[in-house]
């Protein structure tokens, strides 16, 4: 086994195009776990820890641009993250324990594509787009169209994830997070929530909810969405979303928690989340 | 492949596989075995070292990302800065089997190069990665706490 350690983003594409079965490293917090999927058993390893164009937070216009090599300690210190982004925030907060945030990229949650990564609702809630990089050329995809199965994702061969873009949020956008584990840090989550809302004047403006661990891959609720935009905010569109959003989930009995469990928890979180978001557009 | 880097600030190189667990070469190779293996994925705190001052988990850290940069270990740190913090976790309740000790020491040690005085909230933050079975954690409060006090 050889493990390539590129210094520059362009020598880390050109290895991968000659070699596209090399495995990207970074953090390693799930890569060097004994039996994780991601493996570290293969032949040859993509170290990709010394890029460090791919760390860092930066504006660019209206899109604020995380390297995906930047990690969840950086982001939940990150003056941008915290001001725009709380949701964000809250979740790289609850991943691991700190010697996880040390070391686990947002990059890496995202392709390593697990359905119970932290960060992914959040993405999803915050129409997230990635930057996706080939010794061919970069495009960009919503992140909602990345995951398109259980562990399976929309990377080509011979690319990695480069950056995570995230539109600037309109004012007045109420952001939550929610992760249900068997204890607040280093759990693996038995379902998680993310909810960015707008109410004005007492009207749901907006509404983007998002749900991880309850299906095979992180989902976006977006039935749940069209039936709540444009109603009163009250709880009878609060018990609304919630009965929809169950019914768009699938989640399932594992060693983590229950399907029962997991589809009536996050129907109490669903409806908690929307009363919040009433509650903090009436304190304006 | 022989990889160097600096531990517990002397300049060390090693001979070994560059996946190997840098927890392994800790222990077998280098014989530095104050770094306990807990539950070898993550989850329990007890294997902690600090890369570059930053706490990490030495069973998810392959040597190689070890080229060139600097770890200490619990045996560095209680030669140093950590000597009162471990006179107060024996003195006051914060050390019971005292395998998870070493990492809390460690972790503590990088919180304390942050923050000189913590409050409990930002030592529980701290050590929220830190599984200790025994002592219920009242003992390790108490003990950081006390630094503080003359």
């Amino acid at each position: 086994m050889h493990v390539l350690r590129p210094r520059s983003l362009h020598a880390a594409l050109e290895d991968l195009a000659s070699d596209a079965r090399l495995r990207p490293m970074a953090g390693c917090t799930d890569f060097m776990v004994p039996g994780a999927a991601t493996g570290a058993d293969s032949d040859g390893i993509l170290d990709l820890s010394l890029l460090s164009e791919l760390r860092g937070i930066r504006w660019n216009d209206d899109w604020l641009e995380i390297g995906a090599l930047t990690t969840f300690a950086e982001i939940a210190a990150s003056n941008f993250v915290q001001e725009h982004f709380s949701a964000l925030v809250e979740a790289a907060r609850q991943v691991g324990g700190w010697q996880i945030q040390t070391r686990a990229t947002l990059g890496g949650n995202i392709a390593n594509a697990s359905p119970a990564g932290d960060s992914l609702p959040v993405l999803l809630a915050l129409d997230a787009e990635l930057e996706l990089s080939a010794a061919g050329g970069v495009r960009r995809i919503p992140y909602e169209r990345f995951h398109v199965g259980y562990r399976e994702t929309a990377l080509g061969a011979g690319e990695l994830i480069t950056r995570i873009r995230l539109p600037r949020p309109a004012p007045n956008v109420h952001q939550s997070f929610r992760k249900v584990g068997t204890r607040e840090a280093q759990a693996i989550s038995k379902l998680s929530v993310a909810l960015c809302a707008r109410v004005d004047d007492g009207i749901v403006r907006d509404y983007r909810l998002a749900a991880g661990s309850l299906g095979p891959t992180p989902i976006r609720l977006r039935e749940v969405e069209r039936a709540v935009v444009g109603r009163t905010a009250n709880s009878e569109t609060a018990d609304r979303a919630a009965e929809i959003a169950t019914h768009q989930i699938h989640p399932i009995d594992d060693v983590r928690s229950s399907a029962s469990y997991r589809r009536w928890a996050f129907a109490r979180i669903v409806r908690r989340m929307t009363l919040d978001a009433y509650a903090s557009s009436l304190q304006g | 492949m022989s990889i160097e880097f600096l531990l517990n600030g002397e300049r060390i190189e090693v001979e070994a596989p560059p996946m190997s667990r840098l927890l392994d070469v800790l222990r077998r190779e280098l014989g530095l075995t104050g770094t306990k293996e807990g539950c070898g994925e993550g989850e329990c705190g007890a294997c902690t070292v600090l890369l570059e001052d930053v706490p990490v988990l030495s069973c998810l850290l392959p040597l190689v990302q070890c080229e060139g940069r600097r770890v200490d270990t619990i045996e560095g740190l209680a030669r140093s800065e950590a000597g009162p913090l471990i006179e107060r976790l024996v003195s006051l309740g914060g050390v019971q089997c005292g395998a998870c000790t070493p990492g809390i020491v460690v972790a503590t040690c990088a919180l304390l190069r942050q923050t000189e005085n913590p409050t409990r909230a930002q030592v529980a933050q701290a050590l929220a990665g830190n599984l200790c079975r025994c002592t219920g954690y009242e003992g390790i409060h108490r003990a950081i706490q006390a630094l503080a006090e003359p």
